[in-house]
């Protein structure tokens, strides 16, 4: 494989590895917003059903994004360095997040029955929800906004432009897309692990944030085209264009399955969705890995050591598939009883 | 406090508070399959009551682990970013496997976890046994990468500077990492198995004397026996690897100021920076040139053959690798005295849980383990100082630039500290619950609000 390639593929990796953490984990995420926003008469039962859903594997699905950063750094060091010293507090903030969210999540299972430690720990679970998948999405959009400078004259350098990157207007407004994309997420799950009248809630939820979604996402793009030209420029490239025109197809038929209750569908185009528009992010953001200054080959590391990995992704997947199926075909294979 | 001091103190609250959930990972899950395993082949509820019971911990615990970890692999970028850009490049591959074995055991902790009704109970116990080959394939995959950190190998920089990766599967042919992760896998199990004991030998001081106390005193004093009696074999490997390549470290460890021959083996004592004396200690006269080389005569280097400059902080280690090998001495003699008392009263009615003293020992040696195991690593990495990636990177030269490390670690120090205080507490109400129909209760069957269905 020659080196450019091997770029490609290891930068393919990660954003595989991305996609699987949004469509597994940031239903997760999902579920503790509609956790903190659970109301009515049901709403115990709600919270019943989320918790349900996320026990069995939400701890598999936070591996994701270890495995992002192992990617990242295996592959791409010089970038990861970079992006540690331009995103220090996001990143810390939202690790912080990341922490309270899973501590609150079983921290709450193992307290008193509905006693205060238990409401304490609910509180704690839903906005460390909000607030880790708001400052990934900010993090994620700095890489595009232009405000990360990296000089690559000796030893790598790093400034920030005239604004903090993850505060802009359009890293905001990436941060509540993914809130509210996680959210939606999670509501169309959730439509198909219930039923009665719970799944007519998470359904009247579902098209609540998927409406707010698609709000959002046209809100990111309107702000990607005043504080990010050249990136709102590329999403209309040849490549990444029809990509995705693609996925946002398959999150209208998703709101359609949502619509007409084809549940199982609904949950397939939701995820395809996001797959589609993950790769057309990508495909349009390529060879930056930090606009403008860093492309995936200068931050891209030693050769053997990618080609290691790469070698290495057969036999991982090899342990990993067969026991990933294990778990969602125990747990995921009928609607789990409310 | 400067960026540097602040970024270590934060890494060192770190790697302290995953370590304690790291090595639960790996050695609760032993005694699990353990109890499990006797429950399928004897059918006694009280080994169920067991393995239910140490499940929920494990599910408490993981999780918490599973947290502390990703913190890990974050802040081991945001803190020193040189550093994990050079080890990125050439062991990034190895956190890459450890990655999978994490998974693995991740996605087998759901299914044990939540499994109990869903799986049949061999699937079920073969889970567990999953979960602890797992475990401990993580541990000791990142072991080569500590043991890379202390011995780096596999890179070289060519002429201009430039990092070029020369070998990326010469870290996995390293002898220190077999002796490095043999030594503290060891001691997660030991860590872990005396911790249970304590536990449950204040139960059985406390009133509670069934077969459900018994049973788990044994099995972790059974384990426990094993790896405290195995351990001190593998300290004595790792020594004298530390000796043959890390110099400096072991005149550190063992407050060896000046080179000598017939060096002693210093038993206690405080070292004395500006004196360059060991002062206080019992020494053994030729004890330390045997231990390092097996030749009373040998020569030991001492800290005088190190520039000022590039020695560790020689009292921690010290004091460090004292207790460590002190702790390690009374878990195994306990062990012992249990296990020789059990046998002699093997045919009387009495059994070796009738002795308070023994008892009161066991409840001592509770968090002994735990204690040696931040001990030992304490020596491992303060005793590389003032390296971060030895003799390549100096840990001030990894240090982030970035604004506000010291905020950040008062943050991060409130969190750990509210973490600690609630797992305590949670613990505590866990244990309290005992063995009656709470144990029964899976996971699953917990509602978010806390009720119990039936």
């Amino acid at each position: 494989m020659n080196e450019a390639l091997l770029v490609y593929v290891a930068a393919a990796v990660a954003l595989a590895g991305l996609i699987l953490y949004v469509v597994l984990g940031g239903a997760d995420f999902g579920g503790g917003v509609l956790d903190l926003f659970a109301r009515g008469p049901r709403k115990h039962e709600q919270r019943d059903a989320i918790a349900n859903a996320m026990g069995p594997v939400w701890e598999a699905n936070h591996v994701w994004l270890i495995f992002v950063l192992v990617v990242l750094f295996t592959c791409f060091p010089r970038g990861y360095r970079a992006l540690s010293v331009a995103l220090f507090l996001p990143f810390h903030l939202a690790l912080v997040g990341i922490m309270l969210r899973g501590a609150a999540f079983v921290f709450r299972g193992y307290s008193r029955a509905g006693g205060r430690h238990a409401s304490l720990w609910s509180v704690v679970f839903g906005i460390a929800s909000v607030i880790s998948p708001f400052l990934l999405g900010a993090a994620f959009a700095a890489l595009t906004g232009g405000n990360i400078r990296v000089g690559l004259e000796g030893d790598l350098q790093v400034h920030l432009g005239k604004d903090e990157p993850w505060l802009t207007r359009y890293a905001m407004g990436c941060g509540m897309l993914a809130v509210s994309a996680c959210t939606y997420l999670a509501a169309v799950y959730l439509t198909g692990e219930t039923d009665g009248e719970l799944r007519e809630i998470f359904r009247r939820r579902a098209i609540f944030a998927g409406t707010t979604t698609a709000i959002l996402a046209a809100e990111v793009l309107f702000l990607a085209h005043q504080q990010a030209k050249w990136f709102a420029d590329q999403l209309l490239n040849r490549n990444s264009a029809p990509v995705i025109i693609t996925g946002l197809a398959f999150f209208a038929a998703s709101a359609w399955a949502v619509f007409t209750r084809r549940y199982r569908l609904s949950r397939l185009f939701a995820a395809t969705e996001i797959a589609l528009l993950l790769i057309g992010w990508g495909l349009a953001h390529q060879p930056y890995l930090i606009y403008p200054d860093l492309t995936l080959f200068d931050a891209a590391g030693p050769p053997q050591t990618i080609r290691f990995l790469l070698w290495s992704l057969p036999v991982g997947a090899a342990m990993l598939i067969p026991s990933l199926v294990l778990l969602f075909r125990v747990f995921k294979s009928q609607p789990a009883a409310p | 406090m400067d960026a540097l001091t602040a970024a270590r103190a934060q890494m060192t609250l770190s790697l302290a508070f995953h370590m304690v959930f790291a090595a639960v990972g790996i050695g609760l899950p032993l005694l699990i399959v353990i109890v499990e395993g006797l429950y399928l082949r004897t059918n006694e509820s009280h080994y169920l009551a067991l393995a239910k019971k140490w499940a929920k911990a494990t599910g408490l615990l993981f999780a918490v682990g599973a947290v502390s970890g990703t913190a890990l692999s974050f802040e081991l970028g945001l803190l020193w970013p040189r550093y994990m850009e050079i080890t990125g490049a050439v062991v990034g591959h190895v956190f890459a496997l450890e990655g999978y074995a994490f998974f693995i055991e991740a996605i087998f902790i759901g299914l044990y976890l939540y499994g109990w009704e869903k799986l049949s109970p061999r699937v079920h116990w073969w889970c567990g046994v999953v979960i602890a080959l797992s475990g401990a394939a993580s541990g000791i995959l990142v072991l080569a990468v500590n043991a890379w950190m202390q011995l780096p190998v596999g890179f070289e920089f060519d002429g201009m500077g430039q990092l070029v990766v020369t070998d990326p599967v010469a870290i996995f042919k390293r002898y220190g990492w077999f002796v490095m992760s043999l030594h503290s896998t060891l001691a997660c199990y030991v860590a872990v198995a005396f911790a249970v004991a304590g536990v449950y030998a204040t139960a059985w001081l406390r009133g509670r004397r069934d077969d459900y106390t018994r049973s788990a005193i044994r099995v972790a004093l059974a384990v426990g026996a094993v790896t405290a009696l195995l351990q001190p074999i593998s300290g004595d490997l790792l020594a004298k690897f530390v000796f043959q390549t890390q110099p400096a470290k072991f005149a550190a460890m063992e407050g060896q100021f000046r080179t000598q021959t017939y060096a002693p083996l210093r038993v206690g004592g405080w070292p004395d920076e500006e004196a360059a004396e060991t002062k206080w200690a019992i020494e053994i006269p030729g004890g330390l040139s045997f231990l390092a080389a097996h030749d009373v005569s040998a020569e030991v280097p001492g800290l005088d053959r190190v520039e000022r400059a590039d020695r560790p902080n020689v009292e921690l280690t010290h004091g460090a690798f004292q207790l460590m090998v002190g702790l390690g001495m009374l878990l195994m003699i306990v062990s012992i005295w249990f296990w020789v008392r059990h046998w002699r009263l093997r045919r009387e009615p009495a059994t070796s849980l009738d002795s308070p003293w023994l008892l009161r020992a066991l409840v001592l040696c509770g968090p002994m383990g735990f204690i040696a195991l931040e001990a030992g690593w304490i020596v491992t990495e303060v005793g590389r100082q003032p390296w971060v990636i030895n003799g390549v990177m100096r840990t001030e030269e990894a240090v982030t630039s970035a604004q506000g490390v010291e905020q950040v670690f008062y943050g991060f120090a409130v969190l750990y500290l509210l973490l600690a205080g609630t797992v305590i507490f949670l613990l505590r109400r866990l244990a309290g619950s005992g063995a009656d129909a709470g144990d029964v209760v899976a996971p699953q069957e917990m509602s978010a609000h806390g009720e119990v269905r039936a």
